[in-house]
């Protein structure tokens, strides 16, 4: 790790300069949050039956996997309505339909092995009916909510003292800011991800973004409570050079910041390269989750603050 | 100090004993698993139904026929069937829930049915489709030749089916069957109430068997033989007899379910194969394991010998966790492995947190004692905020979520709180047994790092 050897008066230069040139890293945060609400207003949500309803079949042929053409022409014959076909591993293809009952479902098999000798093994079969994907939005929209809140309220704790130059709630709400730019870039990553892989939002996807909102707010709030005590132990209030105290608590704290979202950013690439087929998505919506939160805590919050207490003075 | 000794060496002890239970209980990695204790046996993990392979079926209960008070006891009703009915089909670990409508779960009452191993859908449906049989049996006329059993030990056993034959009046003319306290003897009762078919039908068996047994059948077990003791024109009949509270309350949970009162529809199902279910068994255990090197070659590297001390709390950590997981036990899904492993990064920042304050101190030129002591304590507020979100989304997570969501915030959340313990009380127990390595340049190299000047 030779960027972190470097003698504590360069160390302060290098924080500095995040501090000089706030505007430009603030910027590179809006165009990153910007782009990744436009992906998501012009790509749209992919949404899995989770949510909508629906049925996913994914049979593994033994020897010899049939042309999509044939069983498409096949599975049109079905009455089934639109139904996908998208072909996985070497033998292997995944049918999305509308949700199926248990007849549908064993005329669906008898279609994709129409002659007994190409025998398949179905690996997994899920037909959510369109109740329960209306019952789990709910409640997933619900779990935002609360989440949110309750995140919110624990800002409001956490900066319950007063304190000058820059008030508390001024804090707090530069907090939620960082805090939905690091859940923004996670979201049009995934929203790009599942325009051009066709990874579909599940309820994962939401457990990914609420984990995200738990683990990178600690980061801003370690670093904004260092910054308000390193403001305490100051004696004259008037003398305080805002800009430069912020860069001192940046300075301490930003070696520790880097390293505890390493530690978990290193367990969730081994997740995402080694684990489960069904939390790769996961893992990597966490992993940049986990990143822009570090970075924001640095890049982001913490300019932002410097720039809060710059128009203050102006005024 | 030798106190600080004997007790770190009792937690290495303890934490050894724990990895070896985890270890020992699992049939893969023990070799004489077939000789180990029934403990041992009876605590392997409970793989949810994407690892193990098996069947998720989701039912919605049509309750708008029952009296509001009552949904709750038609709704268990309806799974003590349905329970009994998979039991009967030998599903092992099979769990059956009721999920209640209400606000926060919304549209109405619902059943929850898991079969693990059992990946044909068809045959599982068909398993649960079935309408329980309630049969009203007679005593057979005497003469009838009976089939008797000889066990083992040269007992006569009289085949009690043989004993009754069957009558017309089954389930179907049930209206319906409630529990009830003798006001005399404080001994419960079971009501039943037969419908005008039924009434006809009980008046007639009634009366020609008075002095006689009636036998209740449910699903071709006898599960209750009253005396008549005259005949009962109202359709009203009473089974009294020496129930304990509970097993009347049981009677007429499953008299009611044999009447069906509550008609079920299949909304949604999941199927997922054994071996999809196993590839995602290995390749969690070979994230979790290639998770835990690299943050244990991340910590040493960083922090040299602190590093290894809370590689060390963290290998009981990890104990501590598979352990409860086997003892709760909690029923691992993918997603619950990936909070587990997500728990691993989260477990070590405590210590890395105490570990850059303890860094500090000793820059600002404390000696190694001192600086470890006032670094654990000046650590604890950050380690305490860090903490507080993760566990308030855990929390959130596991109160709303389906049973995917659950596995997650479950071991997420379990992760946060053991490793509280881990990382802060096991780590320093730890490094303060080994101040003895005293003031020298060499242990001023162990415990400063290359992060820093």
């Amino acid at each position: 790790m030779p960027d972190f050897c470097f003698p504590a008066g360069l160390v302060n230069k290098k924080i500095m300069f995040i501090i000089k040139h706030k505007k430009i890293f603030i910027g590179l945060s809006i165009i990153l949050v910007v782009l990744s609400l436009l992906s998501l207003f012009i790509f749209g949500l992919n949404i899995g039956i989770d949510f909508k309803g629906g049925a996913l079949t994914e049979v593994v042929y033994k020897t010899e996997r049939p042309i999509q053409a044939i069983l498409d022409k096949s599975l049109l014959a079905l009455n089934f309505g639109s139904v996908l076909l998208q072909p996985t591993g070497e033998l292997g293809y995944i049918v999305k339909t509308r949700d199926l009952n248990d007849v549908e479902h064993s005329l669906l098999l008898k279609t994709l092995s129409p002659d007994g000798n190409n025998a398949l093994t179905e690996m997994s079969f899920n037909s959510i009916g369109p109740s329960v994907g209306r019952e789990l939005t709910r409640k997933a929209i619900l779990a935002v909510i609360l989440i949110s809140l309750a995140i919110i309220c624990f800002i409001a704790f956490a900066f319950r003292k007063v304190s000058k130059p820059v008030s508390s709630w001024k804090y707090g709400f530069i907090a939620i800011i960082s805090l939905f730019h690091d859940v923004a870039i996670p979201v049009g990553l995934f929203v790009v991800l599942s325009h051009y892989y066709g990874a579909e939002l599940d309820t994962l996807f939401v457990v990914a973004v609420l984990t995200i909102l738990g683990l990178s707010v600690s980061d801003t709030i370690v670093i904004f409570d260092r910054i308000r005590e390193n403001l305490k132990n100051q004696t004259a209030i008037a003398k305080i050079n805002f800009s430069e105290i912020v860069g001192k608590s940046l300075e301490q704290s930003y070696v520790r910041s880097i390293c505890t979202s390493l530690t978990v950013i290193l367990v969730l690439l081994a997740l995402f390269f080694f684990g489960p087929v069904s939390t790769k998505y996961f893992a990597l919506m966490l992993t940049a989750g986990m990143f822009f939160g570090t970075y924001s805590s640095i890049f982001l919050a913490s300019p932002l603050l410097v720039l809060v207490e710059e128009w203050q003075k102006k005024k | 100090m030798w106190k600080k000794i004997v007790l770190a060496l009792i937690i290495l002890i303890l934490g050894a004993g724990v990895a070896f239970f985890v270890f020992k209980s699992e049939p893969k990695l023990n070799k004489n698993f077939t000789t180990a204790s029934s403990f041992l046996k009876n605590h392997p993990f409970r793989l949810g139904l994407d690892l193990s392979g098996g069947s998720h079926l989701i039912y919605k209960a049509d309750t708008s026929l029952v009296p509001a008070n009552q949904v709750g006891d038609s709704m268990s009703a309806l799974r003590d069937v349905i329970e009994r009915r998979i039991n009967l089909f030998g599903v092992s670990e099979p769990v059956v829930q009721v999920q209640h409508g209400g606000l926060i779960s919304g549209s109405g009452e619902q059943l929850i049915v898991d079969l693990p191993g059992v990946t044909d859908v068809k045959q599982a449906i068909d398993m649960i489709g079935q309408t329980p049989l309630l049969e009203f049996k007679t005593e057979a006329p005497k003469g009838t030749p009976q089939t008797a059993t000889i066990d083992k030990d040269g007992k006569a056993i009289l085949d009690v089916n043989s004993q009754f034959v069957s009558t017309e009046l089954t389930g179907r003319y049930l209206q319906k069957a409630t529990l009830e306290f003798d006001t005399n003897t404080r001994e419960p009762k079971v009501n039943l109430q037969f419908n005008d078919t039924g009434t006809k039908l009980f008046a007639q068996i009634t009366k020609d068997n008075v002095g006689k047994m009636v036998a209740i059948y449910l699903d071709g077990a006898p599960i209750s033989t009253p005396v008549v003791r005259e005949e009962i024109p109202n359709g009203q009949a009473v089974i009294s007899g020496s129930f304990t509270p509970t097993e009347a309350k049981q009677l007429v949970g499953r008299l009611n379910s044999g009447a069906l009162p509550v008609p079920i529809t299949l909304l949604s199902t999941q199927t997922i194969g054994a071996i999809l279910g196993d590839h995602a068994v290995n390749a969690g255990v070979k994230a979790a394991f290639i998770g835990f090197l690299l943050v244990a070659l991340f910590l040493i590297l960083l922090y040299r010998l602190p590093g290894l001390v809370a590689t060390l709390s963290l290998c009981i950590f990890i104990s501590i966790i598979l352990a409860l997981f086997k003892l709760l036990p909690v029923t691992l899904t993918a997603a619950g492995i990936a909070g587990f492993i997500i728990s691993i990064g989260i477990a070590v920042d405590a210590n890395v947190l105490i570990f850059e304050r303890v860094k500090e101190e000793l820059r600002s030129g404390r000696n190694i004692t001192d600086a470890i002591s006032t670094g654990f304590s000046r650590a604890w507020f950050s380690i305490r905020d860090s903490n507080i979100s993760n566990f308030i989304t855990a929390v959130i997570l596991f109160w709303f979520g389906t049973s995917l969501i659950k596995g997650f915030a479950l071991t997420l959340g379990m992760g946060v709180i053991v490793s509280m313990f881990s990382a802060i009380t096991i780590t320093r127990i730890f490094l303060s047994t080994l101040s003895f390595i005293g003031e020298g340049k060499v242990a001023r190299f162990l415990f400063s790092s290359g992060l820093s000047k």
